[in-house]
């Protein structure tokens, strides 16, 4: 779980910065984005180091949703199933982290969305003529951000992606065992505030920056 | 012969050579005591109820040795039992603190603060296996204080001038009775010892003039079994609920000593018990138990009261230094705060006697009429905190404080705390001789349960070190001598020892259940607890104790015919358990009236009003009274036997205790 | 003081449980929250009904027997036990939820009485440092910093109440666990054993069937004792250590 979600908060940290390039305009942004399927060509032939990427992504995935299955499954035997207690407080107000579950499961339909949006093309919000795919991954992200309820989608799946995260990322250095003093617990949970509230900004600023026009 | 009880035959312990040396006794001792071979141990099989500190580490050391030990407790765990409650420290004569401190002055200090009651050679042996005690606990890793060195801290304690005790925090029981039982639970893990917990040992099986087994009752299903062994151990501790309040757990009782006590073991000493000085006073009726406060509180915290009775209700910070009496510095200017515990317990009581003490009135009895009395003294820590800082005093005594508030309501930082004595350990106990041996053949007594080291009253922080001495270093190096001679012939629960035993007990319970009547055991137990602490408790009398034993033979009547029981056998009945343990109860505290009926001195925790110096201090008779008193059963409805162990001092001189 | 009482009454493991409702008058403000179930059980018994059973024993926090959910809080929020909750901490008149810790693990006895037998078994997984009576150096021998010695005794004073797992959304025993690998791990007595004792432990802790760690601190937050959330995390780097280590007896 901690491993796994490590590597995936890591690979969003990087796709962050890949959507800055859409600050730059079209040519750098599809330039970046020709350049992952041709990197370390000619070591590897063209799109294999992506799929190697995807792979270890699709597995992080696969690994991280079946830790979750069995950390729930665990848990449903342990407190002998629903309707626990007939009264029941928490004393620790951390709704990130009582959620877990439901955020993961909000994360998982929204990546669903996004793929087949961006990547295969199967949802083709905003196209001038639906009928065809976009070459240029520029103009398709201009595209589906022009809308204004797929910004708002984006904004809410985002939230959930970084409540996820921000319990994700001080949670997986405790379970490495990073967390053992009290000073170790609060730059842990600093750092995890400041990661999750990047990441929010910054995966916001391109879709807003083109729903306002200042992107085009 | 009088009309309470019958003189037997003097006793003396067989067991110690006093032909030797004190200090050479312990080492011949293990050296005559036979062995056992340790492909021979597995074969045997030992008994222990009780997993405090002296059963626990009994059954852990037993079990490494490769006998077979069936352990029972009634908790859910053996971790719980109520060594885990004692908060100040340990003794032990490391004298790290270089400050003349040696196995002899532990000894002495021992003695002496037992006011010349306790056997000398039991009290140098234990002196002696002090030292072995802090070794054993910290290898098994109990988290001692330590200085920033990285070595261990000691402090000082109340009626001794030298820093020998070991602490951990506020917790020290806490911290040696995990210790004992972790190395408990490896012993499980290994297969050495089985565990029976929520067992509670309700008979005692002598078979052939041999203990060889008890009866237990399942205290979840409610099951009544018998087990058998080669020796049977009682690590059961002390009987202070005899007062319903004390400082004690609410499950302790004195039914697994009391059963081998009316199956033949003689009950020593049984009025000596201590009262407490620093506990947190009574709020009600409604009390079911009374929570202690460190002894330690009195090494930084000054104990007065108002000077004048009217001054009693006001708020003590408006109450000016010349109206205030610290009674203790003014009487014992030489300890101060820090005198033995039963010197500082009957001071408060005579303060609140004279109508000078403080905090709410409570209802008591006080013979016939019912009046208001205000008992509590003022333990003030204000000249502390000025002298050291509030800091300093939160890192010595912060746990007690936050208790305190937690309890009372009150911060202890602004208002000086309340503070009264309470019941708190039974120096009194089963007989054993110098290797624990009770008067049955093969049944032994260790820790509280027994009466042995502390004579008429215990010095503070020497619980923990009796319990672990008996248990790590006594008790396996003197049973072995006994375990020589067995495996003894098998027995069952067909022998008809076995069977009796099963009886009785079954019976009991059938009683107790079908008696159906108006009152609730809690009733009966807290006016008993009422005729114990009015008349055998801080202060005895002839005329009040000869009171007490007529009261408490009618409420015993009373009980066994109107109380109410509730639920039947087969089920987790805890009405049922309260009520089993109160019927020995009523019958251990009559004993206790009429020990303390015939120790017609003072000493110690027992102080008898016939028996005083001029200016009201307690008035030791060695003329008369130098011995053990030891209470064989008498029989039901029968008068107890009294038989006198004459205690022998050849390295202590005898001197009247002095702490003025 | 008047209350109501709505506590969890079940005859056996095997039975189903249910809450009931009781009024209870003439509570003192000084009372302890178990003496005001005495109270409740004075009247009952008086009443012939079956009184309410709970596991109790010293009455003073450090014994680990006493500890029930209180308005869905287990040992009632105050950051102690059940057994030094005084009723001054309620109000008048109010309604008060009383039900026993629910875990797998756990089985219910009897009303608010729980098994807590795992835990003894997680002990004797590992939980202690193997040292025979009569084999020890002297106390000085070894000498032991005094920021671990302190971080040591910080965790060993767990009392084992139990109140993690039935705080815990996930039924985990992990803080427990946790407290006593620290202990022992802080202090070089318990370096022999380190690795093999985590191993053991946390092995012995999912067999029991208590539920994994998802580093929520519920347990914590209720632990009467303060043992923190840290310790789990100690617990797993000396866990994830332990697989380098060819030493485990698991």
């Amino acid at each position: 779980m901690a491993i796994t979600g490590l590597f995936l908060i890591a690979f969003l940290l990087m796709h962050m910065f890949g959507n800055f390039k859409m600050l730059m305009g079209a040519e750098a942004f599809d330039h970046y984005s020709h350049y992952l399927r041709e990197f370390l060509y000619p070591i590897f032939p063209k799109m294999v180091f992506l799929w190697l990427f995807r792979l270890a992504l699709i597995a992080s995935v696969v690994l991280h949703i079946w830790s979750a299955t069995q950390l729930t499954l665990r848990k449903r035997a342990a407190v002998g199933g629903g309707g626990r207690y007939v009264t029941k407080k928490s004393m620790e107000h951390s709704y990130a982290a009582r959620t877990m579950i439901w955020g993961g499961i909000i994360i998982v339909l929204f990546l669903i969305m996004h793929i087949l949006q961006y990547t295969a093309q199967v949802l083709r919000i905003g196209y001038a003529d639906t009928s065809q795919p976009l070459d240029s991954p520029y103009a398709r992200v201009i595209a589906g951000f022009s809308v204004w309820w797929v910004v708002a989608v984006y904004a809410i799946a985002m939230l959930a992606v970084c409540m996820h995260l921000w319990h994700g990322f001080y949670s997986a250095f405790t379970t490495l065992g990073a967390n053992v003093s009290a000073k170790a617990r609060s730059v842990l949970k600093g750092c995890a505030y400041a990661v999750s509230a990047l990441m929010y900004v910054g995966f916001m600023i391109p879709p807003v920056l083109i729903l306002f026009g200042v992107i085009k | 012969m009088t009309e309470f009880w019958n003189v037997g035959e003097d006793i003396a312990d067989t067991k110690a050579d006093l032909s030797q040396p004190i200090d050479k006794m312990w080492s011949q001792r293990k050296f005559t005591a036979r062995l056992v071979n340790p492909a021979n141990r597995r074969k045997l099989t030992v008994i222990i109820v009780g997993t405090g500190l002296a059963g626990g580490a009994a059954a852990a050391t037993l079990g490494e040795a490769g006998y077979n030990v069936e352990n029972f407790c009634y908790q859910d765990s053996p971790r719980r039992a109520h060594s885990i409650a004692a908060q100040g420290g340990i003794n032990a004569a490391k004298n790290y603190r270089n400050d003349n401190d040696s196995t002899h002055r532990l000894f002495y200090d021992t003695v002496k603060g037992g006011d010349y009651r306790a056997r000398e050679t039991n009290v140098h042996r234990l002196a002696e296996v002090s030292a072995n005690i802090i070794d054993q606990c910290v290898a098994q890793g109990v988290p001692f204080a330590r200085e920033y060195g990285g070595l261990l801290d000691t402090r000082s304690f109340g009626g001794v001038q030298v820093q020998r005790t070991f602490y951990a925090r506020g917790q020290t029981g806490q911290q040696l009775l995990i210790g004992a039982y972790q190395a408990l639970e490896r012993q499980v893990a290994a297969g050495t010892v089985n565990m029976h917990t929520r067992h509670e040992m309700i008979e005692v099986i002598i078979a052939d003039g041999r203990a060889r087994g008890i009866v237990t009752r399942d205290m979840v299903t409610g099951k009544i079994e018998s087990w058998f062994g080669d020796a049977v151990v009682l690590a059961t501790g002390g009987y202070g609920n005899v007062f319903f309040l004390s400082t004690n757990a609410m499950g302790c009782n004195v039914t697994a000593t009391w059963r081998a006590h009316r199956k033949g073991a003689h009950f020593a000493n049984p009025c000596y018990t201590q009262i407490h000085p620093t506990c947190i006073p009574v709020h009600g009726a409604t009390q079911s138990k009374l929570t202690l406060m460190s002894e330690s509180l009195r090494n930084d915290g000054r104990i007065w009261v108002p000077k004048k009775a009217e001054d009693c209700a006001k708020d003590p910070r408006s109450i000016p230094e010349s109206d205030r009496d610290y009674y203790l510095e003014r009487i014992y200017p030489a300890f101060g705060n820090l005198v033995p515990r039963d010197i500082a317990s009957r001071q408060a009581k005579n303060m609140c006697d004279e109508g000078r003490g403080v905090g709410p009135a409570v209802a008591e009895v006080h013979e016939g009429h019912e009046r208001q009395v205000r008992r509590g003294v003022y333990l003030d820590f204000s000249d502390a905190i000025n002298r050291l800082g509030q800091k300093a005093v939160e890192n010595r005594y912060g746990n007690l404080f936050d208790m305190y508030k937690q309890i009372t309501g009150e911060n202890p930082y602004e208002t000086p705390m309340r503070i009264y004595p309470a019941v708190h350990y039974t120096m009194g106990g089963i007989w054993v001789d110098y290797d624990l041996m009770t008067s049955i053949t093969g049944l032994y007594a260790a820790g509280e349960a027994n009466f042995s080291d502390h004579g008429a009253n215990r010095l503070g922080a020497s619980a923990l070190m009796q319990g672990l001495a008996d248990g790590y270093f006594v008790l396996p190096n003197t049973i072995n001598d006994y375990l020589a001679d067995a495996p003894f012939p098998k027995i069952d629960a067909t022998h008809p020892a076995a069977v009796e035993a099963l009886k009785s007990a079954t019976d009991r319970i059938n009683t107790l259940l079908s008696i159906n009547g108006t009152r609730t055991v809690d009733s009966f137990h807290k006016e008993l607890g009422h005729i114990m602490w009015e008349y055998c408790g801080m202060e005895r009398s002839e005329e009040g104790l000869t009171y007490a034993i007529g009261k408490i033979r009618e409420l015993k009547a009373e009980f066994w015919s109107n109380v109410k029981v509730t639920g039947v056998n087969e089920d987790f009945n805890q009405t049922l358990e309260r009520a089993g343990r109160l019927a020995d109860f009523f019958e251990l505290g009559e004993l206790m009236c009429i020990d303390a009926l015939h120790r017609r001195e003072s000493c110690g925790g027992h102080f008898r009003a016939e028996s005083q110096t001029e200016d009201g201090e307690a008035l030791r008779h060695d003329d008369q009274f130098l011995y053990v008193g030891a209470w064989e059963w008498g029989g039901e409805g029968g008068k107890p036997v009294l038989h006198k162990e004459p205690l022998v001092y050849k390295a202590i001189e005898l001197k009247q205790r002095s702490y003025k | 003081m008047k209350i109501t009482l709505r506590i969890w009454r079940q005859a056996n493991a095997k039975a189903t449980g249910k809450m009931v409702t009781y009024g209870l008058e003439g509570v003192s403000e000084d009372m302890s929250f178990l003496e005001m179930l005495d109270l409740l059980n004075e009247e009952l018994t008086v009443k012939g009904e079956e009184p309410v059973a709970f596991d109790h024993d010293c009455r003073e926090g450090i014994c680990g027997m006493c500890g029930v959910v209180i308005n869905g809080i287990a040992h009632g929020g105050q950051h102690t036990t059940t057994c030094q909750l005084h009723m001054r901490s309620f109000a008048d008149g109010a309604t008060i939820d009383i039900e026993p810790w629910k875990a797998s693990a756990f089985p219910i006895i009897k009303d608010l009485v729980v098994d807590r037998e795992a835990f003894d078994r997680i002990i004797q997984a590992g939980g202690f440092i193997s040292a025979n009576t009569g084999s020890a150096p002297d106390a000085h021998a070894t000498p032991a910093p005094k920021r671990e010695a302190d971080k040591a005794f910080d965790n060993a004073t767990c009392i084992g109440c139990g109140a993690c797992v039935a705080a815990c959304p996930n039924g985990s025993a992990m803080l427990f666990t946790s407290a006593k690998i620290t202990h022992l791990a802080m202090l070089p007595q318990g370096q022999p054993e380190r690795y093999s004792r985590v191993k053991g432990m946390v092995g012995q802790h999912d067999a029991e069937g208590f539920g994994n760690c998802t580093n929520i601190g519920e347990c914590a937050q209720v632990c009467p004792k303060g043992i923190p959330l840290e310790s789990i995390s100690q617990l797993n780097r000396d866990l994830m250590k332990s697989l380098f280590k060819g030493d485990g007896k698991a």
